[in-house]
């Protein structure tokens, strides 16, 4: 039974898109076909992300106009082959995605993959409530900072009342994804701690994702983290966070760097 | 812990602080998206009725909700211009 995701979170530049390339090639890489959904119709970034801003011919809403067929618009990725993008169009007319368009290519998608990742556009405005509305399930991707906790419980709230589950009474289930995490930091009360998100957002967490270079490293090359940099701290936070969706009973820990010496050195070089 | 740190030059944690905000906000905000309408309805209803009787500019009835701690308080605000007519409606009757 195919699966669809939200990722989410109101507040911009928090690391939806990153995190739904990482998340999405994670799960490719235990074997499960997946598809990544780019809903930030206007400012696409999923396709830059995931190294295949080069390979876009068609998008969703061509798709949905009937301009394309879905396997024309579906990218296949070059290192994962379990792996498609469905990329967002560039042009500014949002207004083309539609709920029955959208309704239709999601179902269509269904019969196709094991999991169907939507990357929300920032905001509460259509691109975003499109993107959550016929999710099954919810990653709110979090900062631990006040902003973007309270982004967050807004669209906690929008999960809970404004997609087809809600409306036909069912539940959207929600999962927390803190990123850009300082254990050292929150410890010294500089920056809210998880147990603070947590208490506060009243969620499931999901997964904690360290701040980490490693993260932009793999974004600047257009290979998602849990491919570029497999064993980095954000790496094995990615891949616990997807073995926890699938049901797995995985200890909660927030991955620190292995760094030996050497290490550091050549990585000094390297980066 | 946290006050031996302090003792040695750390700044005061912020984090508490962040924390308190977001709660008292949220509790806040919360309340509102349950009822976002509330305002909106308690106004024009308000208007309705006082326009029954005075002639009022719609744009200067102002309802606000303040919420405290304990009450909050339903501020309506009604400007009404001096020499006003009564309402038709009511001189009709």
């Amino acid at each position: 039974m195919a699966k669809v995701l939200v990722v989410t979170s109101g507040k911009g530049g928090v690391g939806k898109t990153t995190s739904t390339a990482a998340l999405g090639a994670a799960l490719a890489q235990m074997g499960q076909s997946v598809v990544v959904i780019d809903f930030d119709v206007g400012l696409r970034n999923l396709d830059l992300v995931m190294g295949a801003e080069r390979r876009v011919v068609f998008d969703l809403i061509n798709v949905v106009q009937g301009v394309a067929k879905l396997p024309q618009a579906l990218i296949r990725d070059k290192r994962l082959e379990n792996l498609w993008l469905l990329p967002a169009s560039q042009t500014r007319d949002k207004d083309a995605l539609t709920e029955e368009g959208v309704e239709r290519v999601i179902a269509d998608l269904k019969t196709k993959f094991d999991w169907i990742l939507c990357d929300s556009p920032a905001g509460i405005e259509r691109g975003a409530t499109l993107a959550m509305r016929y999710a099954d399930e919810a990653i709110i991707v979090t900062n631990p900072e006040v902003s973007s906790v309270r982004d967050s419980d807004r669209i906690i709230g929008m999960l809970d009342s404004k997609t087809a589950r809600a409306e036909r009474g069912e539940r959207v289930e929600k999962h927390l994804l803190v990123t850009r995490y300082d254990a050292g930091r929150a410890a010294r009360g500089e920056m809210l701690s998880i147990d603070d998100i947590l208490e506060i957002l009243a969620t499931p967490l999901l997964g904690i994702v360290p701040e980490s270079q490693d993260v932009l490293r793999a974004s600047n090359v257009g290979c998602p983290v849990t491919l570029n940099a497999a064993s980095s701290a954000p790496a094995r936070a990615y891949t616990d966070a997807v073995r926890r969706l699938m049901g797995e009973a995985v200890e909660m820990t927030v991955p620190v760097e292995r760094k030996g010496l050497m290490d550091r050195l050549l990585r000094r070089r390297a980066a | 812990m946290m006050n031996v740190m302090r003792l040695f030059g750390g700044r005061a944690a912020s984090a508490p602080v962040a924390r308190e905000r977001l709660q008292i906000l949220l509790s806040h905000e919360r309340g509102r998206t349950g009822a976002p309408d509330l305002l909106e309805m308690l106004r024009s209803e308000i208007l309705s009725v006082v326009s029954k009787h005075i002639d009022v500019d719609p744009d200067k009835v102002v309802v606000r909700m303040d919420r405290g701690k304990f009450v909050s308080m339903l501020e309506v605000d009604i400007e009404v211009p001096n020499g006003v007519q009564r309402s038709k409606m009511v001189a009709a009757t």
